[in-house]
């Protein structure tokens, strides 16, 4: 442990951190608004109506300022496994580089190839060819989800692969373990669904901003329309794999599931909480546990959420940690026992190789086959650093399952006075559209803060911790990176804003005809 | 089928995919080269505006087929992802953050209240297009001269070097050193050599067109003198060979020349490859009217066919493909380097959906491209950048 230098494990962190979420401004827009824009497109084709196309094109104008900025992001985080991640790179590529080239052979060809043929292909390809490739966009933007959200799910529960000693890396077994592992599965199906819902609000916010100018009342109500209907199936989908998602992560992650819900004590009959506030966060010195201040609960529910049974049992960290017999719970100390004894055994085996002593090379082997499944904790002496961040944690699960509910609300609320009573009289409705925007954002980051630093300190659960995972780089270095992509990004993201709201303004002065 | 190939020919396989990649990456440079000759050719904001469109059609392949070459490499070559990308930080972060800028260049350039301003977005598509190509030709180019890393027994890997790749450009104590810069040059001038082919071929300006033709041959001279003292100086350095059977690596007299001599249809490739590139330049420049608007598809399969062939000659033929000047024995070799045997062989199924990819591409690009660019077009464009 002593070797490792924090300062660069933490701002490589950083730099991911920041560069990741970058990212994530700009792909939920293009993965839901690409098919919000396939579809007004259909309609436009379907009809011949003028109007249709006028849509069709403002919401093309703004998807291709998202776009460009997009990719933009996007490439840094597939060059960064290799410079920042570069143990990681070696220890798990052989499963995880697969779906990355997948991504990049299957989807993103077909991407940005078809993205020049929907944007410049007015008038100059068939009307047929332009409609197919609107699909053929918003498809290849979702394949991209699919690959790397596989590689994701992977590393939060890795399966199909097994240990190689000798080049001291997992090989991959099985492809389709990989790739229909239920966490990629669940994890790729909330991810898309949450983005639609994102796109959903940002098509109805902005038209909610016209309906509160007064113009453009029509072009609207006709975008409105396209995104609740989209938006409103989306989110029930939403709701049902992010429940799936959270049993998922019970399954799997039981410290990451105990984290969401700030739960400590483990129990029979466990109610959610709906709504609370913690008490100041506990250090690694003095590792009690987090109080309530104040909670709101919901009796059994957490009970029924994590295995369908408002009987079970929730462990709680404490359990994690200090192991729970009458549920058969292993504590850390012991996984941590575990771990240090694959470690060993692994050092022993390649030693015994270089000697050519076969039989005590192969004694080492099995020893560290039947303890590699607790291998990563073998770096840990405290297993008080083995919990993430659990206030944070906390926080951005409720804000994220609390604006789900919302956005389910103003997509019925805007059918409902779309169909029944005129929207655009209804002004704190369109307020609270427009209002909706930003707080999309903000519930779409904070899903990946739950699955991204709920899983600390593992990059790879319980194989691999994050600081054995960095690549061997002066932290200067990193920081000198991560301060340029912090100006970099915030510069392009201002610009990107400021073109957008100029295209909408302008839009808004067009006369309706 | 793949299942039945040793792991010793999938490696090879994948190595001739990750060179091809890399081939059509060099050809697809262009956009870059391009970018370098706004300027130079447009003297009217019209004109300008005809070269960035003309470009716009195409960068967001280039960038595709640099990202799918590095997700290949990562997925069949792990190692040498690992210790190339941590190693040579700089370069690789300097290469990465012209690509950044240059991504949001086209859709931001004439953008109202884009916030940096037109200029702006031209001088990242510039350094895009100087640095882009200048630095991916060095890192290549180390694919020969080798660079200063070790690697240890749990494949964890140390560059030697606190430059981090700039020791690469800018140590000018070493031979290697001007071998790099020059495959950088060389693939700098090629990609603006190939631009001016592009303009040839899909743009419809009198005026424009005037000066590309001038810039074509301004370009493939510098091109002609950095490539070829590229290829005498690896013909007549030692090179990184190992044996098959011992995996011991030692320097082996005129080792790329060799290779040339014991894969003779890698040399057919490669000179098959030149006289394309040359026979493009040749047509294009003195029989324009002719040849003119179809000399690209000369001097670029011709490129692709060269680089190919190039990387072919580090790889194969018991040669280190990323070497390692600190330690011999920690150089990367096609069978130290790869994925797994199983990995090899699931990728290569998908890899056979490759030629579908380039069959959509090359349908989507001829329906674009149908027509010629002109200025009315560019008045009157919706989506112009
Ligand atoms: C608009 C954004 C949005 C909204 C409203 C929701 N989610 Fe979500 N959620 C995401 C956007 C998101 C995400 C960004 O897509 C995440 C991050 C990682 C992932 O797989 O999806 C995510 C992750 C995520 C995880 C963690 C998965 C893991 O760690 O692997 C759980 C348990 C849930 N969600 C559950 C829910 C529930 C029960 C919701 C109730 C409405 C909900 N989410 C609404
Ligand atoms: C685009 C959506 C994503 C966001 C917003 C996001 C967010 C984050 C955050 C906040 C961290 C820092 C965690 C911490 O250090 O405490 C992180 C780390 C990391 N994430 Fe993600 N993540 C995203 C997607 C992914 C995907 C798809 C992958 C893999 C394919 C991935 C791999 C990693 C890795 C390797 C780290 C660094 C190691 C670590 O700190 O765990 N992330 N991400
Ligand atoms: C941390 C892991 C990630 C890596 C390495 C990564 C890599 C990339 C790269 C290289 C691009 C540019 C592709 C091009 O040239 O067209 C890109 C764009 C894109 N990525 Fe990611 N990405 C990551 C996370 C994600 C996630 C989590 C999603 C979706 C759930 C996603 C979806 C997309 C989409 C839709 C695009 C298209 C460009 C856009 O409009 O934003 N990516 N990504």
């Amino acid at each position: 442990m002593e070797n490792f230098d924090l300062a660069l494990v933490d701002w490589s962190r950083a730099q991911f951190a920041l560069t990741a979420m970058y990212h994530w401004i700009f792909v939920p827009l293009t993965l839901g608004i690409s098919f919000i824009i396939a579809i007004m497109m259909t309609i436009y084709v379907k009809t011949g109506d003028e109007q249709w196309k006028k849509i069709t094109k403002f919401w093309l104008t703004l998807f291709g300022i998202n776009f460009a900025i997009g990719v933009a992001t996007g490439i840094i985080l597939e060059f960064e496994f290799g410079t920042n991640w570069s143990n990681y790179s070696w220890f798990v590529g052989d499963i995880f580089g697969a779906p990355l080239a997948i991504e990049g052979i299957l989807a993103f060809f077909l991407e940005s190839t078809f993205i020049a043929i929907l944007f410049f292909g007015w008038g100059r390809v068939s009307q047929k060819f332009h409609l197919v490739s609107a699909w053929l966009v918003a498809i290849g933007s979702n394949l991209s989800a699919l690959w790397i959200l596989v590689a994701n799910g992977w590393m939060q529960n890795p399966v199909g692969m097994t240990f190689n000693p000798d080049t001291a890396r997992n090989e991959m077994t099985n492809f389709w373990d990989v790739l229909l592992s239920p966490t990629a599965i669940n994890k790729f199906l909330h991810t898309i669904t949450s983005a639609y819902v994102l796109a959903a609000i940002f098509v109805i916010g902005i038209s909610a901003w016209f309906l509160l100018k007064n113009c453009r009342i029509i072009f609207a109500k006709r975008s409105m329309l396209v995104a609740a209907v989209f938006g409103l199936l989306s989110a029930l989908f939403m709701l049902m794999t992010g429940d799936e998602s959270a049993r998922q992560v019970f399954k799997d992650q039981p410290m990451k599931f105990a984290a969401m819900e700030a739960h400590y004590e483990g129990k029979t009959n466990a109610p959610l909480v709906a709504f609370g506030i913690l008490q100041k966060a506990p250090t690694v010195k003095n590792p009690k546990m987090n109080e309530f201040v104040f909670k709101i609960e919901i009796p059994n529910l957490l009970s029924y959420m994590a295995a369908l049974d408002s009987k079970a049992f929730v462990p709680g960290i404490n359990d994690l940690i200090n192991g729970n017999e009458d549920h058969n719970i292993v504590s850390y100390y012991e996984k941590i026992k575990t771990g240090k004894l694959a470690i060993k055994a692994l050092s022993k085996y390649k030693y015994a190789k270089e000697q050519g002593d076969k039989v005590a090379a192969a004694n080492q082997l099995q020893i560290f086959r039947d303890n590699y499944h607790y291998f990563g904790y073998g770096y840990y002496n405290n297993p008080y650093k083995l919990v993430p961040n659990v206030p944070v944690i906390f926080y951005a699960f409720h804000i994220m399952v609390g604006l789900g509910m919302l956005f389910l609300l103003v997509f019925i609320l805007v059918l409902f006075y779309l169909f029944k009573k005129d929207i655009a009289k209804a002004r704190w409705l369109n307020y609270i559209a427009l209002w909706s925007i930003p707080l999309a954002y903000i519930a779409s980051q904070s899903g990946w803060i739950v699955a991204e630093m709920g899983r600390q300190p593992w990059v790879v659960q319980d194989l691999m911790p994050t600081l054995s995972a960095v690549s061997n780089l002066d932290h200067k270095a990193v920081i000198t990176t991560f301060i340029i992509f912090a100006i970099t990004f915030t510069t392009l993201l201002i610009a990107e804003i400021k073109i957008m709201l100029t295209q909408i303004v302008k839009e808004s002065k067009i006369k309706e005809d | 089928m793949f299942e039945n190939l040793t792991y010793l020919t999938l490696q090879h396989y994948w190595w001739a995919v990750v060179a091809l990649l890399g081939a059509i990456l060099v050809f697809m440079l262009f956009v870059q080269g391009g970018q370098t000759l706004i300027y130079n050719l447009g003297k009217t904001d019209i004109q300008r505006k005809i070269i960035v469109n003309a470009l716009g059609r195409k960068w967001d392949l280039t960038f595709t087929t640099l990202v799918t070459f590095g997700g290949a490499a990562f997925a069949s070559f792990p190692l040498f992802y690992a210790t190339s990308f941590s190693g040579a930080y700089w370069v690789w972060m300097i290469i990465l953050f012209a690509f950044i800028f240059q991504a949001v260049s086209y859709e931001f350039r004439t953008k109202p209240n884009n916030f940096l301003g037109a200029k702006t977005y031209e001088t990242f598509l510039f350094i895009n297009g100087l640095l882009g190509t200048i630095l991916l030709g060095i890192v290549v180019s180390t694919f020969f001269t080798g660079s200063d890393f070790s690697i240890n027994n749990m494949n964890s890997s140390t560059w030697e070097s606190p430059y981090k790749g700039l020791e690469l450009i800018f140590n000018f104590t070493k031979f290697a050193t001007y071998v790099n810069i020059s495959l950088g040059l060389a693939i700098f001038f090629l990609s603006r050599v190939l631009a001016s082919m592009y303009f040839m071929n899909s743009v419809d300006d009198k005026q424009l067109l005037d000066r590309v033709k001038k810039q074509l041959l301004l370009n493939a001279i510098p091109f002609l003198v950095f490539f070829l003292f590229f290829l005498i100086s690896i013909l007549l350095i030692d090179g990184f060979a190992y044996n098959l059977i011992t995996k011991v690596v030692t320097m082996q007299e005129n080792k790329y020349l060799l290779n040339f001599i014991e894969m003779p249809i890698v040399a057919i490739v490669f000179l098959v490859g030149v006289i394309g590139v040359l026979t493009g330049i040749i047509r294009g420049y003195f029989y324009y009217e002719k040849c003119g608007s179809i000399a690209i598809w000369i001097t670029g399969p011709g490129t692709i066919l060269t680089v190919f062939a190039l990387l072919l000659v580090s790889g194969f033929n018991n040669t280190c493909f990323y070497p390692s000047t600190y330690d011999l024995q920690s150089s990367l070799t096609i069978e130290n380097a790869s994925s797994s045997k199983y990995t090899l062989t699931a990728m290569s199924y998908v890899s056979l959906l490759v030629p579908v990819v380039i069959a959509y591409i090359w349908y989507a690009w001829s329906a674009l491209n149908k027509k010629k660019i002109t200025k009315e077009e560019m008045e009157n464009d919706s989506h112009a950048y």
